[in-house]
Parts: C-alpha cells; sequence; structure tokens
C-alpha cells in the first residue's frame, strides 16, 4: 500500500485498485475546529479534481476535491457524529471515503511523502 | 444639526491631524464632475416640530383600523398587543443593538433568540425552528428552493388556496432557476385532488391551512402518501393565532412550516416589518436557510447561546449558501416573543378561542342578510361570502359608511369572474359585537338597495 | 438628646481590597443571572386577561388541536423582568461606540419610532381600500422622491424587505432586461472584495460569478476586468465606496466598459453614507442599487433586523422592476398590484415591503434635509480618516489614506505578538467597546474594519483612538493572556461556538423526567 498527496492537501492511500482519502495534519490545523463533514454517496462518481466533500469548521467552508477519478465505494459515517476525528486523527480515524480508482495513471501526478513535505515546508 | 456632534472647531482640529486644509480634499477619489458643488433639490433640515407635522399630515389622510368596524385580514390580521410588548422593544438595548455576532456581549438577543424558536417549533409541532425570515411570503420562496436541495427534484406543485403574493414569490423565486413550478386555480371550497398531481419529479408541494378563502384541512393522510413518494409536504400558516386551536401542521405530517408571524406581537403596518417563522425536520437542519441560534458553554461552564451553522449562510458560503438572506425580522422577532410569552399556554389557546367563537357569532348573524351566501364549511377567524353583486362595489360602499366590510377577492384575482362577487371577511379579538352588528345591517342595506 | 441613630458613612473601615466574593446566585451587582422563560415560567401562567367565551357550536370540522404545545407563560411583572434583565446583557449604540464596519452603526432617533406608532400610520392593514390609505401612499412616494433625488436615479422599487432582497431584486431587473433581448448571459463579475451576498444572490438569479481581482491600492483592477468583460457578461457588481472603504477612482471608465458589451452595472448601495448628498450614484453610470435604509438612514439595527432595501434603477432597467409600486395621479394615489404591461419581473413579497422602516428612514430625512446629509456624508469620512491619521503609525493600515468613512486595518502589526485579530476584539470587549469588523473583507489578513459614523463626537472618537493605542501597545508589549483570555468582564467569557456546532442544540426541550 503507498500513500499519495495532493497539493490540496488531500493524502489517498492507495490498495490495490481502491484509495481510502482523507485531508492531511496540516490541512485540520489550518482549518481549526472541524464541526462537520460532507461526503459524497456511495455510488457516486467523480472526475478527478471535482468537488467531492466540504470540510467546515465554525467560521469557514473548504472544498475537498477527489485526488483520482472513480466512484465511491464507502464513507466513514463515523464522522456524522464526530467530526472531531478529522482534527484528532487525520491519518487515520478521520478518513473521509473510498473510492475506486477507475484510472490509476493519474496517481502519477500526485506527491509521495517527502514531495508533498517539501511543498508545505515552502508554504511556511 | 441635532444628530452631528461635531463642531466646526472639532473638524477644523480633525482635518489638521489628518493633514489636509479642506474636507473636500477627502473626497479627492470622486470623478470631479460628480462631486456636487450644490446641495440636491430636497427641503433643508427641519426641526422635530416640522418632521412631526408633516407626518401626522401623512396619518391624517389614512383610516386606522381601530377606528372603524374593521374586517380585513387575507394574510394580516388586526391583533391586541400588549402594551409591555411595545416598552420592551423600544429598550435601547434591543432597538439599537446589532446582529449578535459577539456572543459574549449578545446574550439578551440571543437567548431571546432561543426561546423564539422553541417557541415556533412548539406551535408548529416541528423539531426545529430558525431565528425568522422577513415574512411568510419569502420564506414561502425559501422553503420551495430548500426542498430542491434536500429532494435534488425540480418540480413545485402549489395549491391554488394558497394566498396569491405567496404564489407570486414562489414563482419569482423560481424564475432563474430550472425549477417547474405548477399553479392550481383557486377553489372557494378547496376542491384540489393534489395527490393525483404529483409524480416522480416533484419535489415538494405547497398548502396553506387555513387556506386563503379561510377553509380547514387535514393533510395527515396527505402527508403519509407525499413521504412514500420522497416528495417534501410544506404547510404555510397565515394566520399563527390559528395554530392555537387547530391541529398543528407537524402534528400532520409536514417536513417544512412557513408561518406568517404579524399576528403576535406585530401590528399591521401597512404590509411590514413582519417575521417570517421557518420551522422543519432535524434531518434537514442543514438545508434550513436563515439564521440558527443554539446553546453552548463558555470557558466557566456557563451556559450561553451563540448563533451557529453559519457555514450555511452567504458571508461564510457566498455562492453556495443556503439563501442570500443576511438580516432577520430582528426586532419583530422580538416583539412576536415577548407577546407569547405573555400569552402562554393558556393564554395562546384562549386568544384562539375567542378569535374563533367570534367568527362564529358573525357567521351565525349574517345567516340573516338576503344577498349573501356563505361558502366555508370550516374555518377558524377568517371565511368567505358570495354576494349577489360585485364585491369590490359593496366594499367601495360601505367605506362611504365608515366601515371596512373585508378584502374583496378582486383585490388578488383581478381577473377572475368566477371570484368577482367574493368577499374575505376577518374576524379578531378586536372585534366588537357591535362592530358585526353594524356590518350586518350596512351589508343588509347595500345588497337589498 | 443626641440622636445615636445613625449609620456610619465614611469608607476607612470598609476591606473594599478584595476581589469580590464568589456571589451564591450567579448574579453580580446589577448583571444579573436569568434562566429561560421554560424553566420560570409554566403552562398555567400568562401575563394577558382575555375574556371568557360562552359555550359555541365549533366550525373547525374536526381539527381541533388536543395535544399540550408545551408554551410557557409568565405573568407581566416577571416577563417584564425577565426581558429587562436579557436586554442588560446586550451591546447597544445607545451605549457606546459600535465601529463595525460595513454596518453603520449610527445614532437611532426616537423621533423616528414616535412617527412610525402613529396609529394612521401602523394601524393600517395593505389590502383596505385605496382611497382609505392615500396618506401612506404618498409617504412612500415622497420616500422614493428623497431617494431618487440623492441618487440621481429615475426609478426606484421600494417592496424589497432587506439589502440582500434589494440586490436579488436589482440582479433579477437585470437579468429580465437581458432576456427581453433574448440574451440573458450567464456571468456576473464581483470583486473578491464583495459582500457575501453578492454572489450568494447571483447564484440565485441563475449567474455563475467570477473574481475579478484588485490592485495593489485596493481597487478594482480596471485592465483585469476589462479583460474578463465578454459577451457573457450579464453585470459587474460593485459596492463604492468599496468594502476596503476606497472610492473606486476608475468608476466611470468601469461603468462604460460594462456598458459598451451590453452589461449592466450592479452597485452595493451599503456603503452610501460616505457619499450621501454628495454624490450621485446616477451619475458614475449605475444602473441599479440598493440601499440600506437600516444603515445610511438609520433605521434601527434591533439585534439582527429588519432591514429594508429598496432599489434604485436606471431608465433601462425600470420596466422590468417588480410589483407593486405607487403611482401618483393628478388627484390621488394608486398602487399598481398586477402587471399589465407584461415586463415586470413578478412580485418579491407579500404585500408593499417595510412602510414601518419607510417612516423612520423619511422621518430621520427630513429631520437632516440636503443640507444635514451632505454633512453626515462629510462627518462620517472625516471620522474615519481622523481614526485613520491617529492609529496608522501603530497599527498595520491595510492601504495608503485617505480613505472614506470606515478605515481598514489588517494583522500584521499583531505578527510575533501571540495575539490574532480575534483575541485582539475580544480585548476590546473589556475594555467596554463592541469589536469592529473582524475578518471581513477577506482580501486582507485578519481584517479589522473600522466605521465609527458621523454621529460620534470627537471626544468619543479620541477615547476609542487612546483605548486602541493602548492595547496595541499591551499586545506589543507581551501581555498575551490579556487577549487570548479575553473577555473577562463581559457577562459571558468566551464561548464555545465549536460545540454549538458539532451538537446543534437548536431548543429547548422538555427533558423525560418533568
Amino acid at each position: 500500500m503507498t500513500i499519495y498527496y495532493s497539493e490540496d492537501h488531500e493524502w489517498i492511500n492507495v490498495e490495490g485498485n481502491s484509495g481510502t482519502v482523507g485531508i492531511t495534519d496540516y490541512a485540520q490545523n489550518a482549518l481549526g475546529d472541524i464541526v462537520f463533514v460532507e461526503l459524497p454517496e456511495v455510488g457516486d462518481d467523480f472526475a478527478k479534481g471535482d468537488e467531492v466533500a466540504v470540510v467546515e469548521s465554525v467560521k469557514a467552508a473548504s472544498e475537498i476535491y477527489s485526488p483520482v477519478s472513480g466512484e465511491i465505494t464507502a464513507i466513514n459515517e463515523e464522522l456524522e457524529d464526530n467530526a472531531a476525528l478529522v482534527n484528532t486523527s487525520p491519518d487515520g480515524d478521520g478518513w473521509f471515503f473510498k473510492i475506486a480508482i477507475s484510472d490509476d495513471s493519474e496517481l502519477e501526478g500526485l506527491l509521495d511523502e517527502a514531495g508533498y513535505k517539501n511543498f508545505i515546508a515552502g508554504l511556511e | 444639526m441635532r444628530y452631528l456632534p461635531l463642531s466646526t472647531d472639532d473638524r477644523a482640529e480633525m482635518l489638521g491631524k489628518i493633514g489636509v486644509g479642506d474636507i473636500n480634499d477627502l473626497f479627492a477619489d470622486v470623478p470631479p464632475h460628480a462631486l456636487l458643488k450644490e446641495l440636491v433639490d430636497l427641503p433643508l433640515h427641519m426641526t422635530e416640530m416640522e418632521v412631526e407635522k408633516n407626518f401626522n399630515a401623512f396619518a391624517a389622510k389614512n383610516v386606522a383600523a381601530g377606528s372603524v368596524p374593521f374586517f380585513v385580514g387575507a394574510g394580516a390580521y388586526k391583533h391586541h398587543v400588549p402594551s409591555s410588548v411595545d416598552y420592551q422593544i423600544q429598550r435601547g438595548e434591543y432597538l439599537t443593538a446589532y446582529t449578535p455576532y459577539q456572543p459574549e456581549i449578545s446574550q439578551g438577543t440571543l437567548q431571546t433568540l432561543y426561546e423564539f424558536q422553541t417557541q415556533v417549533a412548539q406551535i408548529t409541532g416541528m423539531d426545529v425552528a430558525n431565528a425568522s425570515m422577513y415574512d411568510g411570503s419569502t420564506g414561502c420562496g425559501e422553503a420551495a428552493l430548500m426542498a430542491r436541495r434536500v429532494t435534488k427534484k425540480k418540480k413545485i406543485l402549489l395549491s391554488g388556496n394558497l394566498h396569491p403574493h405567496y404564489i407570486d414569490v414562489v414563482k419569482s423565486a423560481t424564475k432563474y432557476t430550472d425549477d417547474v413550478v405548477i399553479t392550481n386555480d383557486p377553489t372557494v371550497n378547496n376542491t384540489e385532488s393534489l395527490l393525483d398531481q404529483v409524480d416522480a419529479e416533484t419535489s415538494c408541494v405547497i398548502v396553506q391551512n387555513p387556506d386563503f378563502f379561510g377553509n380547514l384541512n387535514d393533510y395527515t393522510e396527505f402527508a403519509a402518501a407525499l413521504q412514500e413518494q420522497k416528495i417534501l409536504l410544506i404547510i404555510v400558516t397565515t394566520e399563527i393565532v390559528a395554530l392555537g386551536a387547530i391541529k398543528s401542521p407537524g402534528e400532520m405530517g409536514a417536513d417544512i412550516v412557513v408561518g406568517e408571524g404579524q399576528s403576535i406581537g406585530n401590528g399591521l403596518n401597512y404590509g411590514g416589518p413582519y417575521v417570517g417563522l421557518f420551522a422543519t425536520r432535524q434531518k434537514y437542519v442543514r438545508q434550513m436557510p436563515g439564521r440558527l441560534c443554539g446553546e453552548t458553554k463558555d470557558a466557566d461552564g456557563t451556559r450561553g447561546y451563540v448563533l451557529t451553522l453559519s457555514t450555511r449562510e452567504q458571508h461564510i458560503r457566498r455562492e453556495k449558501a443556503t439563501s442570500n438572506i443576511c438580516t432577520n425580522a430582528g426586532l419583530c422577532t422580538l416583539a412576536f416573543t415577548i407577546h407569547m410569552t405573555l400569552l402562554g399556554e393558556k393564554g395562546f389557546r384562549q386568544l384562539a378561542k375567542i378569535n374563533h367563537a367570534g367568527a362564529v357569532k358573525l357567521r351565525n348573524k349574517l345567516q340573516n342578510v338576503n344577498g349573501l351566501t356563505f361558502l366555508n364549511k370550516t374555518f377558524f377567524n377568517e371565511f368567505t361570502v358570495r354576494l349577489n353583486k360585485d364585491a369590490a362595489e359593496v366594499v367601495k360602499a360601505l367605506v362611504e359608511h365608515d366601515v371596512i366590510a373585508g378584502v374583496p377577492a378582486s383585490r388578488l384575482y383581478p381577473d377572475n369572474d368566477e371570484l368577482k362577487n367574493d368577499l374575505i371577511i376577518a374576524v379578531t379579538e378586536t372585534t366588537s359585537e357591535e362592530d358585526m352588528e353594524v356590518l350586518v345591517a350596512e351589508l343588509q342595506e347595500v345588497l337589498n338597495a | 438628646m443626641l440622636n445615636n441613630q445613625g449609620r456610619p458613612t465614611g469608607i476607612e473601615d470598609v476591606n473594599a481590597s478584595t476581589n469580590g466574593y464568589q456571589s451564591y446566585t450567579g448574579s453580580r451587582g446589577l448583571s444579573q443571572v436569568e434562566g429561560l422563560i421554560y424553566e420560570i415560567g409554566d403552562k398555567n401562567r400568562t401575563g394577558v386577561d382575555l375574556p371568557e367565551v360562552d359555550d359555541f357550536e365549533s366550525c373547525l370540522g374536526g381539527f381541533e388541536r388536543t395535544e399540550e404545545i408545551g408554551l410557557a407563560g409568565l405573568t407581566e411583572p416577571e416577563a417584564m423582568r425577565h426581558y429587562t434583565r436579557l436586554s442588560r446583557k446586550n451591546y447597544a449604540i445607545d451605549l457606546g461606540f459600535y465601529p463595525l464596519g460595513s454596518c453603520t452603526m449610527k445614532h437611532n432617533p426616537r423621533l423616528n419610532e414616535k412617527m412610525a406608532r402613529l396609529p394612521g400610520l401602523s394601524d393600517i392593514h395593505p389590502l383596505q381600500p385605496i382611497s382609505t390609505v392615500q396618506g401612506a401612499l404618498d409617504l412612500i412616494d415622497t420616500l422614493a422622491h428623497w431617494l431618487k433625488t440623492l441618487t440621481g436615479m429615475p426609478a426606484v422599487a421600494m417592496s424589497p424587505k432587506a439589502g440582500a432582497h434589494g440586490e436579488l431584486c436589482g440582479l433579477m431587473s437585470i437579468r429580465a432586461a437581458l432576456e427581453a433581448k433574448g440574451d440573458a448571459r450567464s456571468i456576473v463579475l464581483a470583486p473578491e472584495s464583495a459582500h457575501g451576498t453578492n454572489p450568494a444572490t447571483a447564484a440565485l438569479c441563475g449567474y455563475k460569478v467570477k473574481p475579478i481581482p484588485a490592485t495593489k491600492d485596493g481597487r478594482v483592477d480596471l485592465e483585469a476586468m476589462k479583460e474578463a468583460l465578454g459577451p457573457d457578461v450579464a453585470a459587474i457588481m460593485l459596492t463604492n465606496p468599496n468594502t476596503c472603504g476606497l472610492f473606486e477612482r476608475e468608476i466611470i471608465e468601469i461603468a462604460d466598459a460594462v456598458h459598451a458589451i451590453g452589461g449592466y452595472f450592479y452597485c452595493d448601495g451599503a456603503n452610501f453614507n460616505a457619499i450621501v448628498g454628495k454624490v450621485r450614484p446616477g451619475d458614475l453610470g449605475v444602473d441599479a442599487m440598493h440601499i440600506n435604509l437600516h444603515k445610511t438612514f438609520s433605521t434601527p439595527h434591533g439585534g439582527g433586523g429588519p432591514g429594508a432595501g429598496p432599489v434604485v434603477l436606471s431608465e433601462a432597467l425600470a420596466p422590468y422592476a417588480p410589483i407593486p409600486y405607487v403611482v401618483a395621479g393628478d388627484e390621488s394615489f394608486d398602487i399598481v398590484e398586477h402587471d399589465t404591461t407584461g415586463k415586470s419581473y413578478g412580485r418579491m413579497t407579500a404585500y408593499h415591503g417595510q412602510m414601518g422602516m419607510f417612516t423612520r428612514a423619511l422621518s430621520y430625512m427630513m429631520s437632516h434635509g440636503s443640507d444635514g446629509l451632505a454633512k453626515v456624508a462629510e462627518d462620517s469620512v472625516l471620522n474615519a480618516n481622523y481614526v485613520l491619521a491617529s492609529l496608522k503609525d501603530i497599527m498595520s493600515a491595510s492601504f495608503e489614506g485617505p480613505c472614506m468613512h470606515e478605515a481598514l486595518f489588517d494583522d500584521r502589526f499583531l505578527k510575533a505578538t501571540g495575539v490574532s485579530t480575534l483575541d485582539f476584539s475580544k480585548a476590546m470587549i473589556d475594555e467596554g467597546y463592541h469589536p469592529m469588523t473582524m475578518y471581513f473583507p477577506l482580501v486582507v489578513h485578519g481584517a479589522m474594519l473600522i466605521e465609527p459614523t458621523e454621529t460620534e463626537s470627537k471626544q468619543s472618537v479620541d477615547d476609542f483612538i487612546g483605548m486602541m493605542r493602548h492595547l496595541v501597545e499591551k499586545a506589543k508589549a507581551g501581555e498575551t493572556e490579556r487577549f487570548t483570555g479575553a473577555p473577562y468582564n463581559a457577562p459571558l467569557k468566551r464561548l464555545d461556538e465549536t460545540g454549538a456546532a458539532r451538537k446543534p442544540i437548536l431548543r429547548w426541550t422538555k427533558s423525560e423526567d418533568e
């Protein structure tokens, strides 16, 4: 399994042709306390770059864009009652959804862990 | 000028600090020809006395509802508002406060909003209510848009017995969206068969209870049938006092309830400002427009209130907001909640009883008038009668005799021949027996002249 | 006989050095704790006397409400106390300086309240026969005349219920005008600094919003705007003065460019206070502008409403205005409630508009007159510039002055202090002030937008400046906790807004064991 990152601060953990997607620790820190996550529905199709979810803090709402194209196979129902998981465990229990990757060549456009670390270092 | 504290000396000193010689130097960015060299062509400032004279002149040309026998309703009603209400809303802390965005110094506004939201949810029989819309009609437009967001479907079916202004507002609210609005014709006895008209594309049906002609309906079975088809039922109430006597829209199974709250705490005010009530099911809370006040704690653990779920609103979501609405009904909302508190459970029910009793009494008296047919099988405090001549003409004739007899249906349906002779008459606790006797006598005369 | 019953009046023996004892009641002196009506009242209490009704035959058709509603009632003395106690937890203009940029928190004259309550103006129904409300129609027509004269525009739609509602009216008129030519178009341009209602409104009219960037000196980038123009642009939505408090110098060029491609210029009139009586938007090429009567024309903010947003319209847009509207005939006034031209886009609200706010606004306008109103603009601009000049040495002004009626600062001056714009604002509360507008406009970081208005005396503005200078000094001196833990002196400490949004409790509910 490999983890890729996007410049929009999403991570996708790829196993076979399935990816689990969430946002990074950098993102949850910048957004502040998360109060609600609007997730897609299982079965929905998205193209890479489509708006797939919305993360709400008290004073702001941020769109999350799909890092790859595919069909949603699962969503993290825990987030409905416990949006705080995104803050406390962004890389683990705070995952957003699982997606069946339709075109894995799209993964080449994403960053690896080192690349993402460099990217956020450049943002400071 | 009594509202402008800066003196000539102050201004000179301040200009000095800023570093310019003349006030117009601060308007240097205005295109030169656009900066007016002379005052606009309007009167110069006036003293309080002069202003009062002007306004007394305006007021003198109007007939106040309380000065004559008065039977006008059709979505706004003359009720008695207790004196404490107006006294409280004029307190500077309420009158001159802003939207409670700094909750630590706005608990007065916030707690009263929380109490208001609770009262509205209770009287409508719904889970949750917002902190008010501009009025019932714009709330109705917003409800239609909300149904679209919830169901993702595009067809809106409007009962023909919905207040015609509300119908028009829904139409203009959806004019430039791709929603399709189907409107039935009005029927004085409410003979619609709405269930036959819905299909898989329908997002919601909007009905009114009591309806525009005063009829009462039980939408319970209808609501259940719509639920099976995933269609939302929106019930509108323009006379909120009715909910003190009749089954609530929530009990009937409504998904969204829209109300005009003017009857409680707020005078007629020639049509505005009023107060829109908006309530829905818990599961639709995030799709609800308007402000919401919620309970929380402060850093010491003390209970307090804040505006919440703000990410639905325009100042955060911008073009993706649930609505563009910014203000709510503010002071009118406060007036509503204070009046409702003074009424309480007992008072609200009694007020409703008195209203209905008055309407029944007038109906009984009207049975004796020749040339008048009573159309309603059921009603709360408003009903429709069919006269033997043009209703607008009759109303006009009665104005000459200092009676304002009601609303001719033709005022809102000028092109509908069927309704030409129909008159909508409202009765409230402010209607005396004497008023009723005068109306009966005058009608008897005009209809049989 | 000496009277030795007197009580001591000196303070030498009083030990006032402690910071007070924790009160048993939770109240502190004049600041009283107050529960919910549902905790104080009950279903049997009522503060209204209503007559009994003789038995009668109900015509409700069997639809009686049988279940308990659950309302709580209070008697009149209890209600008075409840609402009076709650009122004292509110900041208000009547209490102090309210420097909220973009909100125009000016004094609310009480004459306006008196006029609005005249029975002949408040106790009239919108559907009374027109012959019985000639005074009301005259008033609306008079206000319309004042608005048209002040803005230099030929027409005005009076019915919108609030500013955002007015924006909708303006944009819908624009769309209707374009559709009449068979060319609805699909895009509206708006600056990134626009108030959130602007894009929200555009979306309601089926338009997509394209942002226009600003120049380094805070105004619309004319060249970038011209590049964004095209046959698909229906309108540009601008605020002028803009949300950074600056007058758009190139406004005429902007208007000309939009008109040249067949589009319209919508102006958000929220900042009209800076130019009322001195500049007419009609002379700047505006096609539609809403006016917030609750900002420029002093109708009270009332804790969040009601507002009123009449919209002045150009010759080109006037035919598409919504119904209803007042018409002045030779002998009398009439209201047009049904469109016979086929051009109006429809009706925006039941009845005729916010009459109660018309009365208040006209009373304000007549009190000031043309001379007073021009002074309003001048004094509001003067006060804001005085604040800017007096604070820019220690706070970071976002733009080189002068400004118009509001001054914009950002949080650069707080860098390395550990104090945010939010923290700074909360510390202002401890000093007895309502904070300025925070985090708007979005184009600068940690924005602080200060609008004194013209009804603040020089003394009041000097006091504010002194307080701000004091706080800035403290922040820079490293006294972070004073800010990060603020407010300490308000009726409540900082509130948990995260908790309120994660687990919304939006009403009181009876608990099971009651």
